[in-house]
């Protein structure tokens, strides 16, 4: 039966929707778990969550002032999500880095990495990309080529299990 | 048979010593052991359901010192 297993590999697809510290941090939790258990995972990154995916020295993206407005009140990058509860203008998140430093727990951005040192696929949705006026080369590396909606749920409906995160 | 890597995830959380032990597991030659120590208690469970899902077998899985010790081979 493990062997079984082992042949053909279990696949999960997470659409990454939220762009909320604790929301990403389940993703990514996720994301790197289902990499080491060697299940071909996907991540379809998208409205809310592609935030977490720009470039963290990135501050300011998009090409009208309301692109620019929205990514001005939300900062990108992974370092950067607020809580959806309790932020606090940012107290809330950095008590969160300074509880998981101390308990040994590892923040969203290291567990993205070693997500892609895995072979987890990062998907951007192309949709999103427009609407925000994000470009590629606003994006981290390493991700896969932006894909739409269709794409997403073609993986789903191959997929042993769909979060929708 | 002697064990070709160690690795210690004491005192790292859910779900380090998984990815620590994924890591190591990949830099050994198939049928090689990889030992880790970890001290995280949802780790039992956690290197089971690992092992299952992956195909490595989990040769030994216990606790000793108040830390929980696990044998891989892989596969």
């Amino acid at each position: 039966m493990t062997a079984e297993a082992a042949a053909k590999p279990k696949k999960l697809v997470i659409i990454c929707y939220s762009g909320e510290l604790e929301k990403t941090w389940a993703t990514m939790i996720l994301a790197s778990t289902a990499g080491a258990m060697e299940m071909e995972t996907t991540v379809f990154v998208t409205f809310w969550g592609l935030q977490t995916f720009v470039k963290g020295k990135k501050r300011i993206t998009g090409e009208n002032w309301m692109q620019k407005m929205m990514s001005f009140m939300q900062r990108p990058g992974a370092s950067h999500r607020p809580l959806s509860k309790m932020n606090f203008m940012g107290m809330g998140p950095w008590m969160m880095f300074k509880l998981a430093k101390k308990y040994n727990v590892s923040k969203p951005k290291e567990l993205l990495e070693m997500s892609q040192q895995m072979g987890v696929t990062f998907l951007p949705c192309q949709m999103t990309m427009d609407m925000f006026g994000i470009k590629r080369e606003d994006l981290i590396d390493g991700m896969g080529e932006p894909v739409g909606a269709a794409t997403a749920l073609q993986l789903m409906t191959e997929a042993d299990s769909t979060l929708f995160i | 048979m002697e064990i070709k890597l160690k690795v210690d995830a004491s005192g790292l959380s859910c779900p380090l010593p998984i990815l620590k032990a994924s890591q190591a597991v990949k830099t050994v030659e198939s049928g090689e052991l990889v030992e880790v120590i970890a001290t995280d208690p949802g780790s039992v469970k956690d290197f089971a359901a690992w092992a299952t899902s992956t195909g490595n077998a989990l040769v030994e899985s216990g606790a000793a010192d108040g830390k929980f010790r696990f044998l891989i081979r892989r596969k």
